[in-house]
């Protein structure tokens, strides 16, 4: 029997880490919320590795605080370590990366969820929604409960029809045997979309009091403090170390006598994994000239033994696991806790989704995370905040938030999914980003800030502040620009300890500062300012002033791009009716149905005469009205 | 795309005794300005002038091409944009130069159809000429695509792919460094990156050079007509350059003093050598007439090689045989107006597989099957694709030098202390640039590079 569940703005089917996003947007937009999952215990739950962030991601955890998101406060309150990564290269490659106490992310992220206004968390398995006309109108659950709402998140994870894979043992399941979610993915079949199968894996869990950690390399975090969010002001002091370690030739003799017993290669795997997280197994087929792969022992948290063996992701029988465990420096007395496995999951393809994460085949459903074939925690949580967004902005009748791939990562991440779709699990790379170096760890807040107020999801207090500290960075770059530094005694021992040459003549700090064995603070010595900047504020001036050739050439780059986004197509453009445009391409566009001409030339199978082609028929079109008015 | 300025040969290729490159966008005139030099800057024209002047290399200032420069300034003009219309002597070599230079210069090659485009993106051509408009990009990029195809075979095209490769593996490997900071593959330092970019830039340079020298048909094929006193070599010369409007010029940069000429016969473009030397030395000595020939037909790709019908074969015309020896060469056998003396099976003997043409210049007979034997000697009868791909290696020339502009961007970068993944960026650069001489430039490939050289992963 079914009953009325209740009247909601939003929906949010799921609450890992797209889903909780999903959820707290749109309730902190105003929009009255309901997040359903199928087991209240495992809100934000890390079925993988403990960790947040790392190059790309990072920076996209940084992207989700200035857009008003969880993920970076939650990481910031809950870490064992935090370390910046790639500090010895250019500022457009540093990323910082946490080690996650993941049961304490899991209980902050809850109680942040608890706390919020309009929004209600829920138990319940959601088993079909209500679809009138292509028009979304709500869900119901396996228990019958039907509730009603104007536009519906999905975000299910690695739960669609999920199996694990162990040896020879397969069973349906989702991540780490929770309960799977089978019948809505024949649901959403059934509505027809296209869905495609991909698998990933975990690695085998270990008790740590049995690790000889004697044999292994230390990995502190950084000393200096470190936070995801602006608005973090409380740091974590007491850090927890990880450790490194290596397979040998042991190891793969191993794995390699016991291939035949590998799902991989049996044939029981039709999934398909992605290159990018092999397993070990996979790793010594590909790789068998490598006579050693990197392990990285990582705690889960500070209320548990358990360790995370980075490094050695498997689906080979149970027995076989605890072998290779006992060949690697460290870890010969090991007590494996759990074990390994594969699993394989339903994904939709995602170019059937508009850049906003709406489908274009039901109105007001949107899908975000996993289910649209990515993976990773931060990938989630960038498409779950623009998903809650939209799907908030959505029920107020407004246009949605669309971030351009010269906005930030998350842009590039859903341009990339939409535009392009995948073909195995998707995972953001700075090599993605074309303008890099102007999505930096450092200048998230200057990109996105604005944007995160303007859809109500930055405080007052933080925009000003956020103001304030746009003004300095301008103030100070403006006043360098005038500043002349002139020779002196002083100014030559600044030099000589910089290693830098000594001055000929006075120099603008400015161009003193482009010097690249001179920092700010150097150039600050010689010429002051009024009152000593903030950190922040700073390294701003400094990044801004160092690299601003190569940050000028990558915003040209970005107008000539601009211009061409701005040249929208319609949704509902008939391009098969297009002669000049070649039969590949226009079918491909037609899938797509891109909004612009930029998002148009970035459809693969599409080359530039066909966007010549598409240009002149846009206009044609535009005369024909002029025409018919006239 | 609409903002930039596009530049490209607008008469056909090789004929005529113009030929005109168009400049076409909002920069015309500033990129013409760099390249020209007259009485006052294009810029400071009036609309719709012709202006004389001449084409100077910006580079070294010397002065390549004498220029009718016609200034037609938007929105008055065919795209509506401020257009350039630089006219210069016909033939290949100098409408091509001077292509080159302003596409060196800031403008970007036109693609096909792509001024008729504008016209009407501007609003200049008419709703019921849109649907010609694509039908031409259409038909006019499939006709590019297979020449395109034709030079992916070709020798070019697989330096470049083991050139762009060589980058390829080491961006993949300065992105490993950037996003697996951990992995333990090798740093990809400073130092490295600096060798890699001088040995990249050393290839792009040789590249530009055999493009430059001209081995397949960008100059021309040199050309040389040998032959002793008075068999008719000034009177081939004059019929080929007299049918074919050849223009005169000066080599500029070359010591020799020969003048050469270039004539297109067929879609082949010759470049005839030492042309002075027979003009002068037609009454000169035997001896003489044999040394010059020994001279000039050491830069010969093809050797045209005169005989007397009317006399028979001398020492010196097997000397000449023996000369040409290891050359294209066909054997002209002239004067056949007059009486028969010579012995055709001795001729054909010599010749082995060489073609042996028969013709009377002074009647004008048999140019027609010596231009044929030309043209089949080096093009198997295919003209366009001659034609097109000539117009392609223009594109790739500036794209090499845009390439290689951005390898030497890179290697100042490393000298100012930039680190690794800013001098990336232009390292990068290079390889999307070489990528689209080859028409391959998909950025998806580095990911797979990325997988394919490291083993990666949690």
């Amino acid at each position: 029997m079914n009953y009325h569940g209740g009247e909601f703005d939003v929906i949010v089917i799921g609450a890992g880490h797209a889903g909780v996003e999903a959820g707290l947007a749109a309730a902190r937009m105003g929009a009255d919320t309901l997040m359903l999952t199928l087991n209240l215990d495992a809100v934000a739950y890390m079925p993988c590795n403990p960790s947040v962030g790392g190059p790309a991601k990072g920076i996209v955890v940084r992207e989700l605080d200035a857009l008003g998101g969880e993920m970076a406060r939650n990481i910031d309150k809950t870490h064992i370590q935090m370390r910046m990564l790639n500090t010895g290269k250019g500022p457009a490659v540093r990323a910082l990366r946490a080690q996650a106490d993941k049961f304490a992310y899991q209980h902050e992220m809850k109680q942040t969820i608890e706390d919020t206004e309009n929004l209600l968390l829920r138990q319940g398995m959601v088993e079909k929604l209500i679809v009138e006309e292509d028009q979304i109108r709500g869900v119901i659950t396996q228990t019958g409960a039907e509730y009603h709402a104007k536009a519906v998140v999905v975000t299910t994870g690695t739960y669609l029809r999920g199996k694990v894979i162990l040896g020879d043992l397969a069973y349906e399941s989702g991540p780490n045997n929770m309960q799977p979610s089978i019948n809505l993915s024949y649901h959403l079949q059934e509505l027809g979309f296209e869905m495609v199968r991909f698998k990933t894996g975990t690695p085998p869990r270990v008790n740590g009091q049995t690790i000889d950690y004697d044999q292994t390399e230390i990995q502190p975090g950084d000393d200096v403090p470190r936070a995801f969010s602006y608005e973090t002001t409380k740091y974590i002091t007491d850090q927890l170390p990880c450790w490194l370690t290596y397979t040998n030739a042991e190891t793969h003799e191993l794995i390699n006598n016991n291939l035949s017993r590998s799902p991989m290669y049996s044939g029981m795997i039709e999934g398909t994994g992605p290159r990018y997280c092999p397993s070990i197994e996979d790793k010594i087929v590909r790789f068998n000239d490598k006579p050693r792969h990197q392990i990285f022992l990582e705690p889960e948290g500070r209320h548990t033994k358990e360790v995370y063996v980075q490094g050695l992701s498997t689906s080979l029988p149970e027995d076989v696991q605890h072998n290779i465990l006992k060949t690697v420096p460290g870890l010969q007395n090991v007590r494996m806790m759990r074990p390994g496995y594969a699993i394989e999951y339903d994904a939709i393809v995602p170019t059937q989704l508009w850049p906003s994460l709406e489908t274009k085949k039901i109105n007001g459903l949107f899908t975000a995370g996993q289910i649209n074939g990515t993976s990773g925690y931060e990938e989630a949580a960038g498409q779950g905040l623009m998903a809650g967004i939209n799907a908030a902005l959505k029920v107020q009748g407004k246009e949605p938030l669309i971030l351009d791939r010269s906005d930030a990562y998350i842009g590039v991440l859903i341009d990339d999914l939409v535009t392009k779709g995948t073909n195995e699990p998707y995972r953001l790379l700075t090599s993605r980003a074309e303008y890099r170096l102007l999505l930096r760890h450092d200048n998230a807040d200057l990109r996105l800030t604005e944007i995160g107020h303007e859809i109500g999801l930055i405080s007052k207090d933080r925009y000003a502040r956020f103001l304030q500290k746009r003004e300095a960075i301008a103030t100070e770059i403006s006043r360098l620009e005038k500043t002349m530094i002139k020779v002196s005694d002083e100014a030559q021992q600044v030099m000589e300890k910089a290693g830098a040459a000594l001055l000929k003549e006075a120099y603008h700090a400015d161009v003193l500062l482009k010097r690249p064995e001179l920092t700010y603070k150097d150039v600050a010595q010689l010429a002051p300012p009024e009152k000593p900047l903030d950190e922040d504020v700073a390294e701003q001036v400094e990044i801004q002033t160092k690299y601003k050739g190569y940050i000028s050439k990558q915003l040209e780059q970005v107008a000539k791009l601009k211009k061409m986004e701005n040249k929208k197509l319609p949704e509902d453009l008939d391009y098969m009716a297009i002669k000049g445009i070649a039969m590949e391409a226009r079918q491909k566009l037609a899938e797509v149905r891109p909004l612009s001409m930029a998002q148009a030339s970035r459809v693969s199978g599409v080359n530039p005469a066909d966007i010549s082609v598409l240009l002149v028929y846009m206009e044609q079109g535009k005369l024909q009205k002029v025409d018919q008015e006239a | 795309m609409d903002i930039d300025t596009i530049a490209a040969i607008s008469t056909p290729m090789g004929e005529g005794a113009i030929g005109i490159v168009r400049v076409s966008g909002d920069d015309a005139l500033k990129v013409a300005d760099r390249l020209y030099k007259g009485k006052k800057p294009l810029s400071e024209a009036d609309s719709h002038t012709i202006n004389y002047g001449h084409i100077v290399d910006p580079k070294t200032g010397e002065i390549t091409e004498e220029v009718m420069v016609s200034v037609l300034k938007a929105p008055r003009t065919y795209t509506k944009e401020n257009m350039v219309e630089i006219n210069c002597h016909g033939g290949l070599i100098s409408v091509n130069r001077v292509l080159q230079l302003a596409l060196n210069e800031g403008a970007r090659l036109a693609e096909p159809g792509e001024f008729t485009k504008r016209a009407f993106m501007n609003g200049r051509i008419d709703l019921s000429q849109a649907e010609g408009v694509m039908d031409l990009i259409r038909a006019k990029t499939d006709r590019a695509m297979n020449v395109a195809m034709n030079q992916v075979e070709g020798k070019l095209s697989q330096r470049l792919q083991k050139l762009r490769q060589a980058l390829l593996e080491t961006v993949a490997h300065v992105e490993v460094n950037i996003d697996y900071p951990e992995y333990d593959a090798e740093e990809m330092t400073l130092e490295i990156l600096q060798e890699k970019g001088t040995f990249v830039m050393k290839e792009i340079d040789k590249l530009l050079q055999t493009a430059q020298q001209g081995k397949i048909l960008r100059e021309g094929l040199s050309t040389v007509i040998i032959g002793r006193p008075n068999v008719g070599k000034s009177s081939l010369l004059n019929s080929l350059v007299h049918e074919n409007k050849a223009i005169v010029t000066d080599i500029p940069g070359t010591t020799r003093d020969v003048i050469e000429e270039y004539v297109n016969v067929r879609g082949v473009p010759l470049r005839l050598l030492d042309t002075a030397g027979i003009r002068d030395t037609e009454d000169v000595v035997e001896k003489l007439g044999v040394e010059r020939s020994r001279k000039v037909i050491k830069d010969a790709e093809l050797v045209l090689l005169v005989l007397n019908y009317n006399e028979s074969l001398t020492d010196s015309d097997k000397e000449l045989f023996q000369l040409s020896e290891g050359h294209d060469t066909i054997i002209i056998v002239n004067k056949t107006d007059l009486e028969d003396r010579i012995d055709i099976n001795s001729v054909k003997e010599l010749a082995g597989n060489r073609p042996v043409v028969t013709t009377s210049l002074l009647k004008d007979e048999g140019v027609d099957e010596l231009e044929e034997a030309i043209k089949d000697l080096f093009f198997q009868g295919d003209l366009e694709t001659g034609d097109m791909s000539y117009v392609s290696n223009s594109r790739h020339i500036a794209l090499l030098n845009q390439a290689k502009k951005a390898v030497r961007d890179a290697l100042e970068a490393v000298e100012s202390g930039m680190p690794v993944d800013m001098v990336q960026i232009d390292i990068t650069r290079a390889w999307e640039l070489l990528g689209e001489v080859i028409g391959d430039s998909v950025h998806e490939s580095l990911i797979d590079q990325l997988f394919s050289q490291f083993c990666l992963g949690k």
